[in-house]
């Protein structure tokens, strides 16, 4: 008792993606589990790690197979499961977490970038040194407006598959650190403006400060989707667009 | 679930036994998506919601019982209910409710 209950607390107040199976039926009624997507000693198949017991190997082995549709679909579901000749209701609920978009930048591409982002429901961080840029006027909208330079600021974040990050100072001094950084954490997007060019000089200083080449890959760039755009608002557009297709064509995390 | 975590801990900490009521079903419009969720203390405090307030004094009732009785029960709430005129859904949909004890 309350183990289960402390591992859900602990997962939610991480913010982890993950999904807890409730039995509605039978005799099982009221049995639950959690799901998450960790390598753990009690192993349903992979990368799912399971909390708690439903009674039964085969319930549990079908619950976890909805339970990892429901996290990738990041959707509640209702369904139900047959185990010998009975069929069983459960509900998989799911704990989203909260995405973000971190924008290393606050150029004018960024306003807009936080108009669009919001609309879908992300959190938004604009972060900048520079004082003309990181205006409270220009950034009103913004969820977070933090004043630093962006290495430090993303120091005091957590990094994960929810958090997408863009670099869009136009200024390798603040680009290029807070790239180096967030390649080293899970983030789900990692995206740099610059034109093919300055992106192939961006690629031999991160090569020089022993970035891998596989890390290295992860940086959409030049960023966004090819609309043809040239404007702010256009070029935003397409950087959030990009971000939405990484985001659902998402592959198994950690596979 | 995040929201009501916190309420949760302070009354399972003064030793309070919780009931957990969640949205499982959903059919036609309704306020709240699959998943939301309403706990109740034995003393009957809420926090969270299963509905827009049409149908949560209702589900205080039935988590109360739920406590005393230890065990749990699915209720279903809507126009097609024959308790519609007391805790019927404005939206004319239904929901289908579990209520649990939290003792796990």
């Amino acid at each position: 008792m309350a183990e289960l209950f402390n591992a859900v607390v602990q997962a939610i107040r991480q913010d982890e993606l993950c999904a807890i199976v409730t039995v509605l039926s039978g005799d099982e009624i009221g049995r639950k589990m959690l799901v998450r997507r960790r390598r753990g000693p009690d192993e349903r198949g992979p990368n799912l790690a399971t909390v708690g017991s439903l009674g039964n190997a085969a319930l549990e082995h079908g619950a976890a197979v909805h339970a990892a549709e429901a996290m990738e679909a990041r959707r509640a579901n209702r369904v139900s499961v047959t185990v010998e000749d009975r069929e069983l209701d459960l509900l998989i609920d799911v704990h989203v977490p909260q995405e973000t978009l971190v924008i290393v930048g606050a150029v004018h591409i960024a306003i807009p970038l936080v108009t669009f982002a919001r609309e879908l429901g992300l959190h938004t961080v604009v972060i900048d040194a520079r004082p003309i840029f990181a205006t409270q006027d220009r950034f009103d909208h913004a969820d977070e407006l933090i004043r630093s330079w962006p290495e430090d600021a993303l120091r005091e974040m957590t990094l994960n598959e929810s958090t997408y990050v863009v670099t869009l100072t136009h200024d390798e001094k603040l680009d290029t650190p807070a790239l180096i950084y967030a390649l080293d954490h899970p983030a789900g997007y990692i995206g740099a403006l610059g034109s093919k060019r300055t992106h192939a000089k961006r690629v031999a200083v991160l090569r020089e400060a022993g970035v891998s080449d596989e890390q290295i890959d992860r940086i959409h760039a030049p960023i966004g989707l090819d609309l043809g755009g040239r404007g702010p608002e256009e070029i935003a557009l397409s950087i959030i667009a990009e971000i939405v297709q990484v985001r659902n064509n998402r592959k198994e995390v950690g596979a | 679930m995040k929201e009501i975590l916190a309420d949760i801990e302070n009354w399972q900490q003064a030793g309070k036994q919780v009931a957990l009521a969640t949205v499982v079903e959903v059919y036609g419009s309704a306020p709240r998506p699959l998943g939301a969720k309403l706990a109740v203390s034995e003393d009957g405090a809420m926090v969270g919601s299963v509905s827009g307030g049409c149908v949560e004094s209702a589900t205080l009732q039935e988590a109360l019982e739920v406590l005393s009785s230890g065990k749990p029960r699915l209720v279903s709430y809507g126009i097609a209910d024959e308790t519609a005129w007391e805790v019927g859904l404005a939206c004319g949909g239904t929901i289908e409710v579990f209520i649990e004890p939290l003792d796990w």
